[in-house]
């Protein structure tokens, strides 16, 4: 298990470290932004990151409610936080590639305002998990994440549905959507790095919450036997 | 224009770091608690 965890970090490191060096040097300069344009490497690549770890939090909390497995537990408490971190890169980049292109940072239209509303329905989740003694905060956590997982399609289908000062979706978009080869290259080697980092960190934060936990029930176990 | 390219790709992985940072210190005091507790035993 620790073999496979080292290959796939060392994995996910060539491909962050591809997918710069793509961003940066390989894709052409965009004609009419220059090269703050070269931010949507890494901003959508991140968004798409956050909405994975939203949707494995999803499943993971389904899993937990229906079995109250700690490991169901573990795996919605991992992605939730990794999740967050990755909603709030998309939350700073954002606004510094608006600044130059926009000329303002923010504007509450609906994908920034439901993007916005996304990240503290996580952070209110995290918040739950971390403050709440009651031993039912698990399965609150796992009923708000199933809910709040309602507007990560809703984000995403927001520039399609309303008139936002966001740009309209770049591929997938209609009939004058779409990106020039080398721009998709360095796009789609960026999304495949930032999932293989996300995976990868998920996978450090579930390790982590297991021997937490372990480290727990030890002290629980000690307690007990103290007593008696 | 590229000092904002710039800013956002230092801030992503400014973020990125800490929280790498965060988890390792973290994963230390349960290794240290965990040693702890089996020298107690």
């Amino acid at each position: 298990m620790k073999n496979a965890f080292v290959i796939f970090a060392l994995a996910t490191l060539a491909l962050l470290s591809y997918g710069l060096y793509m961003a940066l040097i390989v894709a052409p300069t965009e004609a009419t932004m220059g090269d703050v344009q070269r931010i949507f490497y890494y901003h959508v690549p991140s968004a798409w990151a956050a909405f994975l770890c939203f949707a494995i939090n999803a499943v993971a909390s389904i899993w937990y409610l229906a079995k109250r497995g700690v490991k169901a537990d573990a795996i919605a408490l991992a992605s939730a936080e990794v999740g967050v971190v990755f909603c709030t890169i998309v939350l700073i980049t954002g606004p510094i590639w608006a600044r130059p292109v926009w000329g303002i940072w923010w504007t509450w239209d609906a994908r920034l305002t439901s993007t916005l509303v996304l990240w503290l329905i996580y952070v209110a989740y995290l918040m739950l998990r971390r403050f709440s003694s009651s031993g039912r905060a698990p399965v609150l956590a796992a009923t708000l994440a199933i809910f709040g997982f309602f507007d990560v399609p809703f984000v995403y289908l927001s520039i399609r549905i309303f008139r936002t000062q966001h740009p309209q979706p770049v591929m997938g978009g209609g009939e004058n959507s779409g990106l020039d080869p080398t721009m998709a290259h360095a796009f789609l080697w960026n999304l495949l790095a930032f999932t293989c980092y996300c995976l990868l960190v998920i996978w450090m934060r579930y390790r982590l919450q297991v021997a937490e936990q372990a480290v727990e029930d030890a002290h629980a176990e000690r307690a007990l036997g103290e007593r008696a | 224009m590229i000092k904002y390219m710039w800013a956002a790709y230092i801030s992503t992985w400014v973020i990125h770091i800490l929280y790498l940072l965060y988890l390792n210190a973290r994963a230390k005091r349960i290794r240290e608690e965990a040693e702890e507790l089996n020298r107690k035993s």
